[in-house]
């Protein structure tokens, strides 16, 4: 029974991580229609600068964020603006996609340029150290990830209901033309809004190095997952993102202790096909973001 | 107040307008007559901002807006209320007038302004609440006119504000359009329905394939036997 509880709880984390992953991931889809495949590699970059602020200034993990955030944010913003924004004139979606896909490929050259194929340990200044309840336990870390998690989700949630600017950001994603007609500059929104969701995953990169070493591949180790999360969650919807990594997260742990550890990205993605054919707008479905698809 | 001189404007390599000039001076309700793909959608686009012409000249109270973006052309005081109603769908009433509001100078005012306009849609004051996609067409289209007063525009133009409503509905848009001008808003009108547009307006300008072929005082274009035969149906 202990057993069984340990793995529901090390799934609840596993969920934890997944969500603050993706929640970035899918605000940007959600409001400006572009799958971002260097989101993985802008988590690796957030690690690497964690890294190296921990090591260089011996400073604790989390402090890292005031420097990671707005650099993400910055980074994210640069994308939409200089590589997205150009392309969306022309007609053909797939050309973002592409862009993207050169973008992430670029990036782990880069990291493997700068930092080489070492994987670089980023002190856990305590952050490993284990939480005990009873015979369960968990690390102090994950559990930080699980509360953070929550936290963004309220806090994104908010913000897009009860301020105008996040008003404007939703709007935007419900009627681009109506959007301009109010005076919205709809290229501001998409690149806050790219900035924003880098900005997230930022958050995610300095509460992750701590727990798992940073190498120029963890980016995509991460991202296949946060792509099940979102298609999962609805496509956009960031509550249901939450829910979707809650899911693949219990669903990893659970089919990882009984089916078989190098089984569970098998079921994982196993899952994720069937979603795909069963419910392509995802368990918690918001139907809006997925009608330019069809 | 506006005065559009000369203009030549489309999309892309297409060009649709052709040397479109016309004026609508403070406080009057003018209207563009036309058949289905004359100019007229293109000509209130144009002014708005979200198409910039060729070539000719857009001013506004004296200033150059020719080549404004929509936000700009938005600050200036000119708000176009589009075709087809294009709320916000999954935004509830209130959040779809607040949008209206969204550029600075009428934010610092919004709730006043929120306040004033429900006093002229009573039903819209009902459904603040409901998202804008379960209303019914006529009540959308009433968002539509408050959410374009919410930015306290001294130039509302409209376009087709009565497509697919019921008569009974059709006639109380007028009355808002007639109302809104009474306190002093200016109009610029497009509207398939002709003959009540006429009587409401003050000035119209026919539009054929991209040019305005007659200028006159709504009174002589109601009696123009042109304008009788080929867009009244008399
Ligand atoms: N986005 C667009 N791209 C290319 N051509 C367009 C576009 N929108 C309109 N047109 C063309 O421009 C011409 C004028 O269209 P416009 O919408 O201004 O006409 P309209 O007078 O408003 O007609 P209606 O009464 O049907 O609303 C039409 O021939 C139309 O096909
Ligand atoms: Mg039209």
């Amino acid at each position: 029974m202990t057993t069984f509880l340990q793995i529901l709880l090390n799934g609840l984390m596993l969920g934890g991580l997944f969500a603050i992953v993706s929640i970035g991931l899918t605000l940007i889809f959600g409001i400006i229609k572009v799958v971002n495949f260097a989101h993985g590699e802008f988590l690796m970059g957030g690690m690497f600068i964690t890294w190296l602020i921990t090591t260089q200034m011996g400073l604790h993990p989390y402090a890292a964020v005031i420097v990671v955030v707005p650099v993400l944010f910055v980074m994210g913003a640069l994308t939409q603006r200089l590589l997205i924004q150009p392309l969306m004139s022309a007609r053909d979606d797939h050309i973002q996609i592409f862009a993207t896909v050169g973008l992430s490929t670029a990036l782990i050259n880069l990291a493997l340029l700068i930092f080489g194929a070492d994987i670089a340990n980023t002190p856990p200044h305590g952050l490993r150290a284990p939480l005990e309840f009873g015979e369960l336990r968990l690390l102090t870390g994950q559990v930080m990830i699980f509360g953070a998690a929550i936290v963004l989700v309220i806090g994104l949630e908010l913000f897009l209901k009860y301020t105008q600017t996040g008003r404007a950001i939703r709007a935007v994603a419900q009627n681009r033309g109506a959007a301009e007609l109010m005076g919205i500059n709809v290229n501001h929104i998409y690149v806050l809004t790219f900035g924003l969701g880098a900005a997230c995953v930022g958050l995610a990169a300095v509460l992750i190095a701590p727990l798992y070493p940073t190498s120029s591949n963890i980016g995509t180790y991460f991202v296949l997952t946060a792509f099940v999360v979102v298609v999962l969650g609805g496509l956009g919807s960031i509550p249901g993102a939450f829910l979707g990594a809650l899911i693949i997260g219990e669903v990893d742990a659970l089919s990882g202790y009984y089916i078989g550890s190098d089984l569970r990205e098998a079921v994982v993605f196993g899952l994720f096909l069937l979603i795909l054919i069963l419910r392509p707008s995802g368990l918690f479905g918001a139907r809006q973001n997925l009608s330019h698809l069809s | 107040m506006l005065t559009v001189e000369n203009i030549h404007a489309g999309y892309g390599p297409t060009s649709i307008l052709q040397d479109v000039s016309l004026d609508v001076k403070e406080g009057e309700i003018v209207t563009i007559v036309g058949a289905n793909g004359a100019g007229k959608t293109t000509t209130l686009r144009t002014i708005a901002g979200l198409i910039t012409p060729t070539s000719g000249r857009i001013t506004f109270c004296g200033e150059d807006i020719t080549r404004l973006r929509g936000d700009q052309v938005v600050d200036r005081g000119i708000t176009l209320i589009p075709e087809g109603r294009q709320l916000f769908p999954d935004m509830t009433v209130r959040e779809n007038l607040l949008m209206g509001a969204y550029r600075r100078a009428a934010r610092d005012f919004q709730d006043e302004r929120l306040e004033e306009v429900l006093d002229i849609f009573p039903r819209v004051r009902e459904r603040l609440h409901q998202t804008a996609s379960s209303l019914s067409g006529g009540e959308q289209q009433m968002v539509a006119i408050a959410r374009g007063m919410m930015a306290n525009p001294r130039l509302l133009m409209f376009d087709e504000p009565s497509l697919g409503l019921a008569p009974i509905i059709v006639s109380q848009v007028f009355e808002v359009v007639q109302q809104i001008a009474a306190k002093g808003t200016t109009v610029l009108i497009v509207e398939q329905n002709v003959y009540s547009t006429l009587k409401v307006a003050q000035r119209g300008y026919v539009l054929e394939n991209g040019r305005v072929v007659i200028s006159e005082s709504a009174e002589d274009l109601l009696q123009d036997d042109y304008v009788r035969q080929a867009y009244l149906g008399i």
